[in-house]
Order: C-alpha cells, then structure tokens, then sequence
C-alpha cells in the first residue's frame, strides 16, 4: 500500500468510527446549561433511559438557532422565546416547548459604584449604572442573555451604542469570557443566575441586582424539523425532548444543585 | 502555583477524562501531521528543484497560507461540511474527522514552506551531480527528502506545534462535544470560560508537557540516529 492509502484509510476509519453511533443526537444548546454543569448531570439519565447518545454543542443561542437552520443539529435548546418562535414559525422546528426557567442577575463590583443594590427595578439599575459613569460588559453576541440585555436599555431609554468601547464594552463572547472581562475591569454584567452560581473566578464580585420579573429567563426545547431538514434523527429528537419535558426529567432538573441551590426550575407545559 | 497543582494533581490522579481528552488530541494532531506530511514534503521539495511558469507565486502563496487564521479555515469547514453545505451528506461535522480536515489545511503548508526552504539549500549542492547521473522526478524527491530528513524533522514538528495548540478551527468544526471532539485546547478554552483559570493553565502546563516530551523524544532520535551514520 502506498503511503498516501495508508492516510486515506486511516482518514476512513477515523470517519468510520465516528458514524459508529447511530442513534446519536446533535444538540445545539446555549451554554449556560453546559457551563452550569446541567447537562454534566442530566445527559447520563438521558443516555440510561433512551439509549442516544447526545453530543451537545454549546454556543450563544443567536448561534445556536442559526446553526440549527443550516441543519447542524437535531433539537434546538436555548432561551430567546421570540426568536425561538420564529425558528418555529419559518418551518425549521416542529413545535416549543417551555422546559425551565431561571433569571438573569446583574453582578458587579464590591463598591457598586453605582449604587443599583438600591434600585427598584432593573431598568431602574441599568439606568443608574449609565449615569454613574460606570462600566458595563454586554456579551455583543446575538445571544438569548444579549437580547434580554439590549430589551432592557430600549425599557430604560438608553442607548448604549455610542458610549461602546468607552464604559459599555461589548465583548462579543460567550458568558463565562464576558465574566471574566467585566470582573477583570470592575464592570458590571448581566449573566443568568446559573451560570454565575457555578462560575469560578467570581473575585469579589457579587450579585448586585436580583429579582425584577423583567429579568425572567425562560428556557424552550425544540426538535429540527425534518421536512426541512432531511438528515435530522426525529426519533432521537423527540424522545430526547420527551424525556426533559416527562415527570422524569422536570423532576431531574429541579433537584439539579450547586451549593444548595437550584439552578433550574421545571416549567415544561 | 494552584495551577501546578491542578496539573499534579490530574496527572498522578490518572483522571480517566484527562487521557482520553489527552489521547483525542493526539491522535487527531498525528492524523493531521501524518497527511499534512505526505503532502507537504513532496510539494515542497518539487517546488525547490524544479522551475516552471508561476513557481514563485506558488511558493508566495503557501508562504501567506502559514499565516492563515484559524479561526478563518474553521468557519471554511464547517460551512463546507454543514449538514446543508455541499459535502453535507458526508454527515463529517462534530466529529474528529472534520477536526483533522482543518488541520490539514491549516499545517500542510507550514510544511510546503519550510521543506521547500530546506531542499531548496540542498538543490544548489547537488543540482550538477544529479544532473549528471541523471537523476530526475520522483527519484531526485526521495533523495533529497532522505539526505535531508534531519532537518525536515523540524519543519515535521513545527507542523505538529501548530496542530496540537490550535483551538480556534477544531472548535468550530468539532463543537467541543464531551467524549466525542473535546480535546485539550477546547476543555482550556471551556475551563477558561466556566472561570476555573487554574484548571485551564493547569490543562496548559500539561499540554506544554506533552509538547516538551514530543520535541525531546524527536531530538533524541535525531542524535541517536546521527551518532550511528557517523560511527
């Protein structure tokens, strides 16, 4: 065998080997339930009870859905409810469904400089945040956390576009990157609770700003249709959705802790 | 400091994720390089002996193709390889076979490049005695590749340097999927995002153990296999 053949046939195999699961599911996923660790949890119960394998791909969720639309992913998990329902609308899922929700905080700095500890809502804390001068990293990333983001300064009036570079940083990265930025500088950041909770380099932020239902954060799970997409494994999709949206898995999600807190809360319809 | 210890305590922990992350990086590094190396050397060792019509724009080209970002060639990939791309039906993205596709792309002209300046100082020694014994084609390759090979082991481990610390393509294409195309870049990019920074620099320093452990291991074959053509 020449030794070109010899690559090639190893190339083959390599292939081979990785088409050897055949009931496996590509799950394009925002990452704050990777990073939260919930899928660290959760896939082996999956795995167990359906027989898939599912290889889950963590992006932002603007990256996600459109990842989706080319295909490259059998079940959508993200949380951007409007854009969730346009990918519905526009033929590429099959249906939504509401799998969880937790909400967004904003942390900041020991000093909080701007004082939002005292704010009365979050449009009200981003507002003081501007005033005061203070600096701001946004993910800039067309994720689910980006949109809630940018939604809350058209609430509060502001547009922070021309202050970008100065005190609004846009990072254009995923949550934990945008952490570790807006920490490293003393900016605040609006991130969802989960991913804070588990995150690791918190220094001496903290939650500064909780509790408005304006920063709900509602998770949604959706199988690829495969009318638009051929290759999609239906089956794998929909039996994985199932499972989250069963008693089971709700049940699952909602015993999912980190330091004695729940991450997640289980609101499948 | 924390770091270190992250690292000691991994490798002496023998953690099971560790290797198999460890083993997914080299074994989709060395498939890269192994190709990359097959086609490199001959290309550039036909570059540097034999003149043709637009052979300095060949070698300008592969020159400004070792500068090519990753991240760039990633993105070319995955779009070719996307399910709705045109080499779709292949079902090759998210696996390691499209990480191997990048990196192919991303080292083989590190290799074009370097082998052909290597020959190319070659070529004006031997140029008249092999004209003279008429030695031509694929012939005149397989000599001047193995009078050479000491120093094109160089150029054969700065391809596999690139490979093995790239992150920015084989995250695109491979999706950093746990047990499936996670390999060491992508978990420090990971760790690094979930802001557990001494486990990435922890991941680092195994990485660049690793490095260091091929490099000497290749050195001493080097000298080991001179001492003895000389003894």
């Amino acid at each position: 065998m020449r030794p070109s053949a010899i690559a090639l046939a190893v190339i083959v195999s390599t292939a081979a080997h990785a088409d050897a699961h055949a009931d496996s599911i590509i799950v394009q996923s925002t990452t704050s339930t990777k990073n939260s660790g919930l899928y660290d949890y959760l896939l082996p119960m999956i795995e167990a009870d359906t027989g898939l394998t599912v290889n889950v791909v963590a992006v932002g969720t603007g990256q996600a859905i459109k990842n989706a639309e080319r295909c490259d992913g059998d079940v959508l998990l993200v949380h951007a409810k409007a854009a969730e329902e346009r990918f519905v609308a526009a033929g590429f899922g099959t249906e939504r469904h509401n799998l969880m929700y937790n909400d967004f905080v904003i942390v900041g700095p020991a000093e909080d400089p701007a004082g939002i500890a005292a704010a009365t809502s979050a449009v009200d804390a981003l507002t003081r945040i501007q005033r005061s001068g203070s600096k701001f990293a946004s993910r800039g990333d067309d994720s689910g956390t980006h949109k809630k983001e940018r939604a809350l300064w058209a609430a509060a009036n502001i547009d922070p576009d021309p202050g970008s570079g100065q005190w609004y940083l846009e990072t254009g990265s995923g949550m934990g990157a945008t952490l570790n930025t807006g920490i490293g500088v003393g900016a605040y950041v609006m991130t969802d609770r989960a991913t804070w909770l588990k995150f690791g380099n918190k220094q001496d932020a903290d939650i500064r700003f909780d509790g408005d239902p304006a920063l709900f954060n509602q998770y949604g799970v959706i199988p690829v249709s495969g009318d638009k997409c051929p290759s999609t494994n239906t089956p794998g999709a929909t039996a994985f959705r199932d499972w989250l949206i069963s008693d089971k898995g709700q049940q699952a999600i909602a015993n999912y802790q980190v330091d004695g807190k729940p991450l997640f809360f289980p609101n499948a319809d | 400091m924390e770091a270190l210890r992250e690292a000691f305590a991994l490798i002496v922990g023998l953690d099971a994720d560790l290797f198999e992350i460890l083993g997914l990086s080299i074994r989709v590094s060395l498939i890269s390089l192994l190709v990359a190396t097959l086609v490199g050397l001959p290309v550039g060792t036909y570059l540097a002996i034999n003149d043709f019509r637009g052979r300095r724009i060949v070698i300008i080209m592969t020159n400004a193709l070792m500068g090519m970002p990753p991240v760039a060639v990633g993105l070319m990939v995955y779009l070719l390889l996307s399910r709705s791309g045109p080499l779709g039906v292949l079902g090759l993205l998210y696996t390691p076979t499209a990480m191997i596709i990048a990196q192919v792309i991303l080292i083989t002209p590190i290799i074009v490049s370097l082998s052909f300046q290597v020959i190319e100082n070659l070529e004006s020694e031997y140029r008249d005695t092999f004209r003279s014994l008429g030695v031509r084609g694929g012939r005149a390759i397989r000599a001047y590749l193995w009078d050479a090979r000491y120093a094109l082991t160089t150029c054969i481990l700065a391809g596999f340097g690139r490979a093995i610390s790239e992150v920015g393509a084989v995250i695109i294409v491979g999706g950093n999927i746990d047990h499936l195309t996670r390999v060491m870049t992508t978990t420090i990019a990971l760790e690094t995002s979930r802001g557990n920074l001494d486990l990435a620099l922890g991941l680092g320093i195994i990485l660049l153990l690793l490095s260091l452990i091929v490099n000497a291991g290749v050195g001493a074959i080097k000298e080991f296999a001179k001492k003895r053509q000389y003894a």
